[in-house]
This record gives structure tokens, C-alpha cells and sequence, in this order.
């Protein structure tokens, strides 16, 4: 048994890129289910547009445009107009698509329509028809370098106690510094008197809407912005893998962000930090610790293979959202009062 | 209204009903054992992508003859060779593929048996053609002389065949997601699994697991339907028993419900995974099938046959709501279950039953699926979707609104293919389900009251 490589999964589980990637989708999914109420399954889709709205601008769009508009913008420009497109013009699009039809209805409704729309979007990336634009089942790649030439660590060299190489480091950097910032941006919304808004609606729609507060644009604000974490996130996975492909945004990647905001506690500002790194620590540590027993033979191989270790993770993630729904709602740090899974 | 709270007592032993819930479920599922691996010695029963298609001309008198020895050669669309394969006594010929994709098939004409002749000549090779993954796509090359061609009209006639007979498969599925939303308010992402778990044990007798010991008729596909419906009826059973009545009787929310469903969905769905693999199975003897031609359309035999025992469960079924006690109580206590209460309908009762009737229909759904299309770990979980896209665009909750938006459902999937490329079609059916909810969100049978 290889105790290094168990205690390393476990504190890059902690603090890793996996870790930012969902604690930022989490405290997007916060801002929708913690403190407004709706349920969003469809977090998934904005991670996408994260990804795409990055890779399409440098590696398929910004080309094409550059070609036939003669606007000749260089790569580290198509790099910041894509993150642009990813953090601000993508969510809002996809958020409208998911909301108008769906904002007035019964909070279910607006459930079956995200993860419509995660579907919708993972089908048409996927599809040779669009190879061209989304790079179809292969996906993109060739959209991170502007991102690592501003790296300042050595491509060689390790850090942080030798868990990270130094494009990894730098990304976990930025993804820290950004995590911070959007947990600060967060706290500061919720206590504003738009973030009270949002939990009157949460607790009673109709009293809200009974003292003049519109809540369609209320709902639909904060789907647009919870949607633009949850990009953000997506884009943090396409930059730090170096690839944007559609499997990597499946259905179940939305399940991964609603265990990690419920394990942390919905509608508690560090909710999502807790619950993303215990669920990551808990899923990374767990995997290679299985990994090893099969490699050394003491789980038999005719009982778990190599493959199955992966889908171990996703059932341990079903077993917890079953629980956590039903014995303890409010997750481990939340308060019973403030969010309890309830009817609104 | 529609309270969830029934007793706000507290059953502490409902832990373990969940547990034994889900202890069964694993023991059922270990029973199977690794069932796919064991399929290898068919050659092609592994891959998961195939073309394929049956050579056949008409004799003098109409009767069918099949080509042996047709060699046909398989492009990738770079242009190189993905395979060969040549017809064998019945005209039949399959080439596996590495992935899906576009392709394109060639046909040596120098391998026809003489006086044989493709009737579309310019259609060889034949290109373009759109695999999608977990399908075996059959092609046809046209023998014999030259047809005035009325192409469109027997698209469209196919198609609307095709996709009658998809929206029948989704209704006899649906009906439990909506009997069980009617009476309980319960969103159950976990119906989709239902629907699997019924193609997966008829599957096992039919082809795992050889059991013989009292004859053949062991192994038919019809003792393993009937396994599946017994096998999903129970677990329906066991579930709402285990898990979905300790959850009303403890007062939990239908929030709180529904995202126990989506846990328990991604849950059984790995377990599935892990024990069957992720690669497609087949049920034997119903792999490809003789076709009837009715001029404008042609229907497999088998197609034909999951059409008209379809039709027929669902009449059944809408007879014994219309006609039965029990069905006139799930229709009272779907419309309003307080007043159902109170005037003497045993509640729990009528939802014990929907959860048994529901989760059968969906295995029995599950098999007729696995004959048209594969059996894989997820297919169930594709087809909640269009489900869901069926149900909403009925009404949610109605019964009959299930079965009509099912069918709608199911012609728009397959008709969305005269203008959309085939691996896009389902996002027909769900672009349908959002434009149905900003025209008319109570559904096509629903009430028109305030839902929101």
C-alpha cells in the first residue's frame, strides 16, 4: 500500500482543482437553491457554458471570425473576449432559456427543464453535425496557453510540498484567489437588501409578491448569476484539464454540486467550500485507497476491476444525496430553521 | 393544496426498511453477476455500434429471396476502411464500428448473384450515414428495377409508423411517473430505473442465465417479460413501502423527496453499471427480424407485434381506470386527494397499488424498449426524459394526459428527423416540452388553474 498517494489525493481532494472547480459551481447552485429557493438541475450546463464559451472563442469562433471579418485579433485577445463570452454572455443566455418558461411555474417545472436543457445542449456538442464548432465527442482543445504563459512557476519544478506541478499550482492559485472573491462577492449580496429579497421568496413567494417585490426578476437574477459561478467553475475545469469536452458535463456532474452544497449546508455563505472539499476528500481519498486494494490483490479482481473503482464515486454520491435529503437536510454546519429542504 | 403530511409522527424504524430496501436491490442485482462479459463468443455481441442490413429481392411471385455471398465494405468518413462483411443464407450482414459517427457503405456489385441488380445504382456507395452510440443502424440497398420514386411520402409515412410506435413504449412507461405524481406529488427520478431494472431481468432469463431445468420456454422472451413485471412490481412495491411511506409519514417535503429520488436514481443506476458493464446487450432472437412491407411504410414483424400488445395493455389499463373501484379511486385521489380521503378512499392504499401497477408497466415498458432498441445501464435514465417531455406536455398528474403527450411525444421525436440530423432528434421532444410550458404549462389535458 502506497500511503503517500492516499494522503496526497486526500489534501489535493481538499484544496485540489476539483475542489475549486465544484466549490464554485456550488456557491452558484447556493445562490439559486440555498437562498432563493429554485431547483436548478441543470448546474451542469452552466459549467458547459463555461468551458465552450472559452474553448469556442479561441480555438473554432475567434479563427473564423478573424478570417472573415478581417478583425485580426491575436490569441491572447480571443482568450479575454472568451472569458468574457463564458462568464457574462453564455450564462445569461442559457439562464433566460431555462427561466422564461419556467420562473412562473411550480419549482418542479423548472427542475425537468434544466436538466432538459443540460441534455439539450450535451446532444448538440456532441453531434458530428456541429464538429466544426464544439469539436463534437472529442471536444476542444489548444485554448489554454494564454492562460499558462502568465504562469510564474517553472514548468519543471514542483510546489506545495511536491502535490502540484507549477501550471497546476498557478491554476490552483488563480482558482483560490477567485474563490475568494466570489465567497466575499456572495456574503456581501445575501446581506444586501436584494440578497433579503431573495430569502423572503425562498420562505413565502406569495408574501413577497404581496409587498410589491417582483419575484420573476428577482428568481430570474439570481439564476442569471448562480448561473455565472457555476460558468466560472466550468471554465476553471476546461483551463486546468486543457480540454472542453460534452461527457465531461454529463447529467451526474450536477449531482457531484448538489451533495457537495447540501454536505456543506445550502444557504450558509461557506457551505459550498465545506461541502466541496469534504466530498472531494472523502471521493479522492476513497478512490485511490480502492485503487490500491485492487492493484495489490486484497479486493479480487473478479469482484472489483480497475473500471468499477470509478463508479464506486458516483453510487457513493447517489447513497449521500439519499441520506443527506433525508436524515439531515440542512447538512452538517447548516441550521435547521434557515434550510431544511422545504416546500415553497 | 396537496399536503405531504399525513402523521407527523417520527418511525425510527424506517432506516432500516431503506436499508433492506436497498439491500435486496443489491442482492437482486448480484444474482445477475457480471451478465454482459460472458456474451463474448457471438463476435459481434460485444461492440456497442454496428451497420448492418438484410439483402432480399422478390421472386416472381412475390415470395422473398435472400442474397448470400453480397460482400459490402464499410467507410469511415476519412474515407478508409472500417470493415467487411458478406451476407450470409438469409441475406443478413453486420460490420462492428469502433465508435459512432458518420459512414458510408459500399456494396460490390460484383458479388451480386447474377440477374440481380440494385435498383439505385447512383445510391452505391451509400454515404452519409449517421451511427449513433448503442445503436446497430441498418441500411438498405433497393434490388430490382428502378421505382417512380414518391420518396417524401414514404418518409413521412415511416416515420410517423416509428414514432407511433416510440410514443407507445414512453406511454406504457409514463403512466407510473404520472399515476405516482398524481397521487403523491412525488417527482421520481428513479422511474427511469425501473424501466431499466425490467429490461436487465428479462434479459438474464433470456440470455445470462440459461435456465432450461423445466424447457425451453425458460429461456423465451416471454417468461422473461412476465420475471420483469413480477421483479419491477415488487420492487415498487418494496420501495414506496421502504422508502416512500416511512418519507410521507415522517412529513418530509416533496423538495426534500425529489432530491431523495434523484439520489436513489444515480444510485441504482451504478450499481447497474457496475454490474452489467457499460456495453450493450441484446435479447436472442430479436436482434434484426423479417419485415412486412405495407407499400408506403415497412415495420418489422416484431415492431408490429410491440405495437399491438402496447395498444392493448394501454386500452386495458384505461378501461380498469375508467371502469374499476380501484381505478376510479387513483383517478379521485390523483384529482384531489383530501376530498378522496374523506370520503373513505384508503389513500395509502390506492398509492401502494399505483406504485405496483406504475413500476410493472415500467418493466414491461423496459422490455418492449430493449427489443427496439439495447439493453444498456442507462437506457431507462434516456428515456425519463422523454418521458418527463411526454408527461408535461400531457398535463402532469392526468393519466390520459401521460398516454396522449406520450404518443405526441414520440412522432415528434422521430418526425423532428425530416429536418434535424437523427442524433439530434430526442432534443426535439425536449425544445417541445419548453415551448409547451410557455404556451400552455397545465398541459395539453390539464386543468387550467395557477401552478406556481
Amino acid at each position: 500500500m502506497d500511503y503517500q498517494a492516499i494522503i496526497e489525493s486526500l489534501f489535493r481532494g481538499l484544496i485540489g482543482e476539483r475542489f475549486i472547480v465544484f466549490a464554485l459551481a456550488a456557491i452558484g447552485l447556493n445562490l439559486h437553491f440555498g437562498y432563493t429557493g429554485l431547483l436548478n438541475f441543470g448546474q451542469a450546463v452552466f459549467m458547459a457554458a463555461g468551458a465552450y464559451g472559452l474553448a469556442m472563442m479561441v480555438a473554432t469562433v475567434g479563427p473564423r471570425l478573424n478570417e472573415n471579418t478581417g478583425l485580426n485579433m491575436s490569441e491572447t485577445t480571443l482568450f479575454w473576449v472568451g472569458v468574457f463570452t463564458a462568464v457574462v454572455v453564455f450564462p445569461i443566455l442559457f439562464a433566460l432559456v431555462m427561466g422564461i418558461p419556467t420562473l412562473r411555474l411550480r419549482a418542479d417545472y423548472l427542475a425537468i427543464v434544466t436538466i432538459a436543457v443540460a441534455e439539450i445542449f450535451r446532444i448538440v456538442a456532441r453531434s458530428p453535425r456541429f464538429d466544426w464548432l464544439t469539436g463534437s465527442s472529442d471536444g476542444l482543445t489548444g485554448f489554454s496557453g494564454t492562460f499558462y504563459d502568465l504562469s510564474p512557476f517553472s514548468t519543471t519544478g514542483r510546489y506545495f510540498f511536491n502535490l502540484f506541478t507549477g501550471n497546476q499550482f498557478f491554476l490552483v492559485l488563480v482558482g483560490w484567489t477567485i474563490l475568494a472573491i466570489g465567497t466575499t462577492i456572495c456574503w456581501l449580496l445575501v446581506r444586501s437588501p436584494w440578497g433579503r429579497v431573495l430569502k423572503a421568496i425562498r420562505e413565502d413567494e406569495d408574501a413577497a409578491r404581496s409587498l410589491g417585490k417582483n419575484a420573476y426578476s428577482y428568481k430570474m437574477q439570481a439564476l442569471i448569476l448562480g448561473g455565472m459561478f457555476g460558468a466560472v467553475g466550468g471554465m476553471v475545469r476546461a483551463v486546468g484539464f486543457s480540454v472542453a469536452q460534452p461527457d465531461n458535463f454529463i447529467t451526474d456532474v450536477t449531482f457531484f454540486v448538489w451533495v457537495a452544497l447540501i454536505l456543506g449546508g445550502a444557504g450558509k455563505v461557506f457551505g459550498p467550500l465545506v461541502g466541496a472539499a469534504l466530498l472531494y476528500a472523502v471521493l479522492d481519498s476513497s478512490d485511490t485507497v480502492l485503487r490500491q486494494l485492487v492493484e495489490n490483490d486484497y479486493i479480487p479482481s473478479s469482484f472489483m476491476s480497475g473500471t468499477q473503482v470509478g463508479q464506486v464515486r458516483f453510487m457513493i454520491v447517489g447513497l449521500g444525496l439519499v441520506l443527506l435529503a433525508a436524515f439531515r437536510p440542512q447538512g452538517i454546519f447548516g441550521n435547521k430553521e434557515e434550510m431544511a429542504l422545504d416546500d415553497r | 393544496m396537496r399536503s405531504a403530511n399525513l402523521t407527523p409522527t417520527v418511525q425510527p424504524a424506517w432506516l432500516r426498511l431503506i436499508l433492506g430496501a436497498v439491500v435486496a436491490l443489491l442482492g437482486l442485482v448480484a444474482l445477475g453477476g457480471p451478465a454482459f462479459a460472458q456474451e463474448d463468443e457471438g463476435g459481434s455481441e460485444g461492440a456497442t455500434e454496428s451497420i448492418g442490413g438484410t439483402l432480399q429481392t422478390k421472386g416472381e411471385d412475390g415470395e422473398k429471396i435472400f442474397l448470400e455471398g453480397v460482400t459490402f465494405i464499410v467507410l469511415d468518413a476519412g474515407g478508409s476502411e472500417v470493415g467487411t462483411a458478406e451476407s450470409d443464407a438469409e441475406g443478413v450482414w453486420r460490420v462492428d464500428l469502433p465508435s459512432s459517427g458518420v459512414y458510408s457503405v459500399e456494396l460490390v456489385e460484383a458479388t451480386l448473384p447474377e440477374g440481380n441488380a440494385l435498383r439505385n445504382p447512383e445510391k452505391n456507395p451509400l454515404e452519409g450515414i449517421e451511427v449513433q452510440p448503442n445503436t446497430n443502424k441498418n441500411t438498405l440497398f433497393p434490388l430490382g428495377e428502378r421505382e417512380a420514386s414518391d420518396n417524401n411520402t414514404n418518409r413521412v409515412a415511416q416515420l410517423t409508423v416509428d414514432g407511433l410506435k416510440l410514443g407507445l413504449i414512453i406511454a406504457i412507461c409514463a403512466i407510473g411517473l404520472s399515476l405516482i405524481y398524481g397521487t403523491t406529488g412525488l417527482t421520481n427520478f428513479a422511474h427511469g430505473e425501473m424501466v431499466t431494472i425490467g429490461a436487465m431481468v428479462a434479459y438474464l432469463f433470456n440470455v445470462t442465465w440459461h435456465l432450461d431445468w423445466l424447457g425451453d420456454w425458460m429461456t423465451s422472451l416471454a417468461f422473461g417479460a412476465v420475471m420483469a413485471v413480477l421483479v419491477t412490481g415488487v420492487l415498487g412495491f418494496a420501495f414506496n413501502e421502504g422508502v416512500w411511506k416511512p418519507l410521507r409519514k415522517r412529513g418530509a417535503s416533496l423538495i426534500a423527496a425529489l432530491v431523495v429520488s434523484i439520489g436513489f436514481s444515480i444510485f441504482v443506476r451504478y450499481i447497474l453499471l457496475y454490474q452489467f458493464g457499460g456495453r450493450a446487450g441484446f435479447y436472442r432472437d430479436f436482434r434484426i427480424g423479417q419485415s412486412i412491407d405495407f407499400g408506403i411504410f415497412t415495420i418489422l414483424k416484431k415492431d408490429l407485434f410491440i405495437m399491438v400488445f402496447v395498444t392493448l395493455i394501454l386500452v386495458c389499463v384505461g378501461l380498469a381506470l375508467q371502469k374499476t373501484r380501484a381505478g376510479k379511486a387513483m383517478r379521485a385521489v390523483a384529482d384531489n386527494r383530501d376530498l378522496a380521503e374523506s370520503s373513505g378512499i384508503d389513500v395509502e392504499k390506492v398509492i401502494r397499488l399505483v406504485w405496483i401497477i406504475g413500476s410493472a408497466l415500467a418493466g414491461l415498458g423496459g422490455v418492449m424498449f430493449g427489443m427496439t432498441e439495447n439493453i444498456n445501464w442507462e437506457m431507462g435514465f434516456r428515456l425519463l426524459l422523454l418521458m418527463f417531455a411526454g408527461v408535461t406536455l400531457g398535463g402532469l398528474g392526468t393519466a390520459y394526459g401521460a398516454l396522449l403527450g406520450s404518443i405526441i411525444a414520440g412522432l415528434f421525436i422521430q418526425l423532428s428527423t425530416l429536418i434535424l440530423p437523427g442524433d439530434m432528434k430526442n432534443v426535439g421532444a425536449l425544445v417541445a416540452l419548453i415551448l409547451i410550458l410557455l404556451i400552455r404549462p397545465q398541459g395539453l389535458l390539464g386543468r387550467s388553474e395557477r401552478i406556481g
